[in-house]
């Protein structure tokens, strides 16, 4: 499938990932992340369920400590 | 008729979660050009160790910050409505302080507390746009920050430089990023005028 990653487009031999999947798959190790698929945010303890396929658009933003 | 940029500003009210490094630089940020309304939180008081790039004075150690901060701003300009509340905040105390206010600045330090409120804005405030700070510990490096947005939701900073012992937090950069957050309200603020 063919998906934009964070404005980038990327493509990624699956039909279909869970966030949980694409997280280990892109090899983002940060903890604390805000994800949202087509612009509606994924909840922490949905990132199992939440689906993403061909076309969808998704936005990974970083959340680091210090302020 | 367009309105002039004071004009505008001061009609407008926004939302500080946190008055450490980000908060107290952003806030005073936003006195200076004239942001009418603040709503100041945060349940900490005035440690020295804060000094390094808090915009809090020596004789101001031992006073909550939402105090300290609210005097501090009314010294540059003592028209504006500043209200504090000296509380640790949790989904329920956001969606109540902040429920009146036209953008919500995120400035914490811990990332778990970042990342709360950025799901009860986005859950349960989705009209509010929210301005997060998120990497900024540390020197150097000025042109990896950044902002990122996504709909009502910016993040300002490297998303990556977090604080440590080796890494600490610093004037320099915390005060871009803080005004980088505030550049990013005004920005919404005036988009909100064209």
């Amino acid at each position: 499938m063919r998906i934009i990653l964070n404005n980038t487009e990327e493509e990624i031999s699956a039909n279909r990932l869970t966030i949980s999947e694409l997280l280990k798959y892109k090899n983002f190790t940060f903890r604390l992340l805000v994800i949202k698929i087509n612009g509606k945010l994924v909840k922490r303890e949905d990132y199992d369920a939440a689906v993403v396929r061909d076309g969808d658009h998704v936005v990974v933003m970083h959340l680091v400590s210090g302020g | 008729m367009q309105r002039n940029v004071e004009e505008i500003l001061r009609i407008h009210t926004v939302g500080i979660a946190g008055c450490g490094g980000l908060g107290s630089n952003c806030a005073v940020a936003l006195a200076r050009i004239g942001i009418g309304h603040l709503v100041l939180a945060d349940f900490d008081v005035v440690e020295p160790g804060n000094l390094n790039r808090q915009y809090y004075f020596l004789d101001q150690i031992g006073q909550k910050k939402v105090q300290a901060l609210k005097s501090n701003i009314l010294r540059i300009n003592p028209c504006l409505r500043i209200d504090t509340y000296p509380v640790m905040l949790d989904p329920d105390t956001i969606r109540d302080i902040f429920k009146k206010c036209d953008v919500i600045v995120e400035a914490f330090d811990r990332k778990e507390m970042k990342h709360m409120i950025a799901e009860t804005v986005l859950m349960h405030m989705p009209h509010i746009p929210l301005v997060m700070g998120s990497g900024l510990a540390g020197w150097g490096h000025s042109e990896l920050l950044a902002v990122r947005r996504s709909g009502d939701l910016y993040v300002c900073g490297d998303e990556a430089s977090e604080t440590s012992d080796q890494l600490p937090p610093l004037a320099p950069r915390v005060g871009i990023v803080a005004n980088m957050q505030a550049n990013v309200v005004l920005e919404i603020l005036m988009g909100r005028e064209e």
